[in-house]
């Protein structure tokens, strides 16, 4: 049955995660093609190539690559993990707190502004610190920690002046004093998989700045909160990554669509690039609905 | 095993058995990110720069 299913792998670098997933493919006898997003072009008027495939995986490290090709896959009627809604709301983080608060799930106080004097009056009324963050990003780059006035007056003008007009979205979060740590944990469709405390003495825990991995229990608290963010911003494969605020408690500071997973799967001894697998033969096989 | 010659460097890499087409090595010598475009015969050039909307 699994043999007939024909599979697309859509990626940008054949990073070690890309490596387990080939692997988990072949070790299933799956069909499936590797797609170069740097290699593949779209015939609009020609989408019967693409219908061949019975699900296509998302894995472009660009976010505008991985977006634009699930949005005309799910329009030929190419089911993907994960759908271009999702990916739509996870890569943009606006949008992930947008729908976070619409449906009542604890993250950091956020508020957005289109103007540098508009964001100023936005940042005072928060306090400082504050943070700023790009709308669209990752890997913890251009994230500015705001200290006082004179900082956050530079920083707007900087980033209206020097950068795209994306960066004119400002993104405004509290700042958080948390322990040392984040946590991320993998959600694969119901199921939490796995979980991580990224441990690191800068404020940005993200391991691709050098945070480093150690396993994290899934207590009843993490696994609810997760699966609840989870379903909020569409559920798929998802990374969804907690923050301990020291009033607050655990609170879901941000959802990634295309997550790697280098450091947890060895650690936890988790096979996620085989979960992943399986979670997209499920979808090619119309057994679930991504 | 194959052998390649950085671009920036000119070091004589050694390709690992398991190597794959679009894989990222880093140079021992230099430090630079090179991308493997082939494996028949070994080829590499130096991997893409980082994009603004790069990540997971």
């Amino acid at each position: 049955m699994q043999s007939r299913l024909k599979i697309g792998v859509l990626y940008s670098r054949v990073r070690v995660e890309e490596k387990w997933l080939f692997g988990a493919m072949e070790k299933r006898g799956l069909d499936y093609d590797r797609l170069d997003d740097r290699a593949i072009h779209f015939d609009l008027n020609d989408p019967a190539p693409w219908q061949g495939y019975d699900a296509v995986l998302e894995r472009s490290i660009s976010y505008n690559s991985g977006l634009y090709a699930l949005r005309l896959l799910n329009t030929f009627g190419v089911p993907t993990v994960n759908t271009a809604e999702v990916a739509e709301v996870c890569g943009d983080k606006l949008m992930t707190s947008a729908l976070l608060a619409r449906d009542g799930i604890p993250q950091p106080h956020n508020a957005t502004a289109f103007t540098p004097e508009a964001a100023l009056e936005a940042i005072e009324a928060f306090g400082y610190p504050v943070v700023l963050k790009p709308v669209v990003g990752s890997w913890g780059r251009l994230l500015a920690k705001i200290n006082d006035r004179d900082a956050a007056e530079a920083v707007l003008e900087h980033k209206s002046t020097l950068g795209s007009v994306q960066h004119s979205v400002f993104y405004i979060q509290e700042y958080i004093e948390k322990p040392g740590r984040d946590i991320r944990v993998i959600v694969i469709g119901e199921i939490v998989l796995t979980a991580m405390y990224r441990n690191s003495n800068h404020w940005i825990t993200n391991t691709a700045r050098g945070g480093e991995g150690e396993l994290c229990p899934v207590t009843p608290e993490i696994e609810d909160l997760s699966l609840r963010a989870a379903k909020s911003v569409g559920g798929g494969v998802l990374a969804v990554d907690l923050v301990e605020h020291p009033q607050r408690g655990l609170i879901v500071n941000e959802i990634n669509h295309t997550m790697e997973f280098h450091t947890m799967q060895p650690l936890s001894g988790i096979d996620i690039a085989g979960e992943i697998v399986e979670y997209v033969i499920r979808v090619a096989s119309r057994e679930c609905v991504p | 095993m194959s052998t390649v010659s950085c671009p920036e460097c000119a070091a004589e890499i050694t390709l690992a058995e398991n190597t794959e087409v679009g894989e990222i090595i880093v140079c021992p010598d230099c430090g630079v990110d090179l991308e493997v475009t082939g494996l028949e015969p070994a080829a590499i050039q130096l991997a893409p720069m980082e994009e603004e909307d790069w990540g997971e």
